[in-house]
């Protein structure tokens, strides 16, 4: 148990240490999709019979929180190409399920701090979310399937540079296509069916019928258990395999 | 301590570590030393379990680092070429948390990183963050973090490289003081009087297997310890000789300008395979 805490210690010493600039760098995006969609659309574009706000809040949580959970490639990666502490890590007793645990969970915790962000910004556009159990289950799986992707891509990675198209060419249309801006109804039937592939469109849907008190759908929450829970079982292996 | 077997590294074209066979004892400094690309640090990843072997067994105090590696590294306190440590935490922080990936308690590394950090005389910096450290300091904090779980080998590879004069006379001096409190140490190096200050015995390698082994003194006076340089077409030429009386008869008799000095282990590499350790030192000759 204590090479786990060391794991989270260390994220939580260093995100203590980052606390402001974090906190500002996990805002500016939300804050600015808020700024140009709340107030920029005011009334005047409802979706589903809500003004676009409402409709948008629940989508920026769930973009939020896994891009910051993703994020955690590009800290284990500084780790392994530059800092090199990757291998000071892998030279302590600390088994492959424990490190990828330690390093799951610290992408959770990073990947809930920024869905608490949008929360708290939600409330300076007087939109406020409810938060219930589904909502924090949805919120933890969104960040569990995404931190434990960011483990299986930081290995996979060979520079920092693929990392970064890895980004570009992956996260970053996932995170405006999968049901964050606009409903997956609007799509045509053959696109629909390729985004419900991928968890990001689930976890929208999942946390937006949570926070907005609608039918709540269970098919989702069983699809991100179980994209997580493989996403986790690769993520265990290519720790493993990381021996040269 | 150590017990290496017919150990193979192979990298699809390159033979890194090449049927490597060596033994370190119990509370001895083993120097291993061989020249860039001889497969020293292949062998100490394999040791610390951070590259698979092809073939052979390298076993630490009976622990198989193929078939029991948590426990394997459970006895070593490895301390990496690189200088890795954590530049975000402090110097304190840097021991606290390898402590608990060593299962350690918190109070018990309180207690064992206030002993360290005073050893390596880094006390007094113990709560800047380990960014601003100097290069001498990042490599004492290193031999700190690798001793704080009480590891019975330290493992250390090049561990005075790209440090000053003065910072690697000072991990010297920390270096024989773990080996005086009965630790054992297998240390890599490419510097020749590294190795003859601080090994009890060296392995010396080359294309990934060793090619002699033994007392530093034992090897040099094996081949001769009196040298003479004598100037040659193809740059100087060394004879070994037992006394210096036989290398100053040998001198009066040469025609061409030569040098007398002490032979050293540089001597015993070149004299083995043609070629210098250091190639570095080399070009400063």
């Amino acid at each position: 148990m204590r090479p786990l805490i060391a794991i989270i210690v260390r994220e939580i010493i260093i995100l203590k240490r980052r606390f402001i600039k974090q906190i500002f760098s996990f805002s500016v995006s939300p804050l600015l999709f808020l700024i140009t969609f709340g107030w920029g659309f005011k009334d005047k574009v409802t979706v589903e019979g809500l003004p676009y706000i409402f409709f948008i809040i629940p989508g920026l949580i769930a973009m939020s929180s896994m891009r910051q959970s993703f994020a955690l490639s590009s800290e284990i990666n500084i780790c392994r190409f530059y800092w090199k502490t990757f291998d000071e890590i892998r030279s302590t007793p600390i088994t492959d399920l424990c490190y990828t645990a330690g390093e799951v969970i610290s992408g959770m915790f990073r990947g809930c701090l920024a869905a608490m962000i949008v929360i708290i910004i939600a409330l300076i556009f007087k939109v406020s979310v409810h938060l219930n159990m589904l909502f924090i289950l949805s919120v933890l799986l969104n960040t569990f399937i995404f931190s434990s992707m960011a483990v299986i891509t930081s290995m996979v990675v060979k520079t920092h540079a693929e990392q970064g198209m890895l980004n570009n060419f992956v996260m970053t249309p996932m995170a405006f296509l999968c049901g964050t801006f606009f409903p997956l109804g609007y799509y045509p039937v053959w696109a629909r069916q390729i985004i419900q592939l991928l968890p990001l469109a689930h976890s929208s849907k999942a946390i937006r019928a949570a926070s907005l008190g609608r039918l709540f759908p269970y098919s989702s929450l069983l699809y991100m258990l179980i994209f997580g829970c493989i996403s986790f079982i690769i993520a265990v292996r290519v720790i493993r395999m990381s021996k040269d | 301590m150590i017990k290496i077997e017919n150990l193979f590294k192979k990298y699809k074209n390159i033979t890194a570590v090449n049927g490597l066979n060596l033994e370190v004892r119990k509370q001895e400094i083993y120097g291993f030393l061989g020249p860039n690309g001889a497969g020293k640090t292949t062998t100490i990843r394999i040791l610390s379990t951070l590259t698979l072997p092809t073939s052979g067994s390298a076993r630490i105090n009976g622990h198989d680092v193929l078939k029991n590696p948590v426990q394997a590294k459970k006895e070593i306190g490895v301390i990496h070429q690189t200088r890795n440590i954590d530049p975000e935490l402090t110097g304190y922080e840097n021991l606290l948390i390898h402590g608990l990936l060593f299962k350690m308690k918190i109070k018990d590394i309180k207690k064992k990183a206030d002993e360290l950090l005073d050893f390596v005389d880094l006390k007094g910096d113990m709560h800047r963050l380990a960014s601003k450290y100097s290069g001498g300091m990042r490599r004492r904090l290193t031999i700190a973090r690798a001793l704080i779980h009480s590891p019975n080998l330290l493992i250390m590879d090049e561990p005075t490289a790209g440090l000053d004069a003065v910072a690697r006379r000072r991990v010297w001096g920390l270096i024989k003081r773990i080996r005086d409190r009965g630790g054992t140490i297998f240390l890599t190096t490419h510097y020749i009087e590294e190795a003859e200050y601080l090994s009890d015995r060296v392995g010396i390698l080359d294309k990934g297997g060793l090619i002699a082994e033994g007392a530093p003194s034992k090897l040099v006076n094996d081949m001769g310890k009196i040298a003479v340089d004598i100037e040659g077409s193809d740059g100087l030429e060394a004879e070994f000789f037992e006394t210096r009386g036989e290398a100053a008869e040998f001198l009066s008799k040469l025609n061409k300008n030569a040098v007398i000095r002490r032979a050293n282990l540089e001597d015993v590499f070149i004299r083995l395979t043609g070629r210098r350790v250091n190639p570095a030192a080399n070009q400063n000759k």
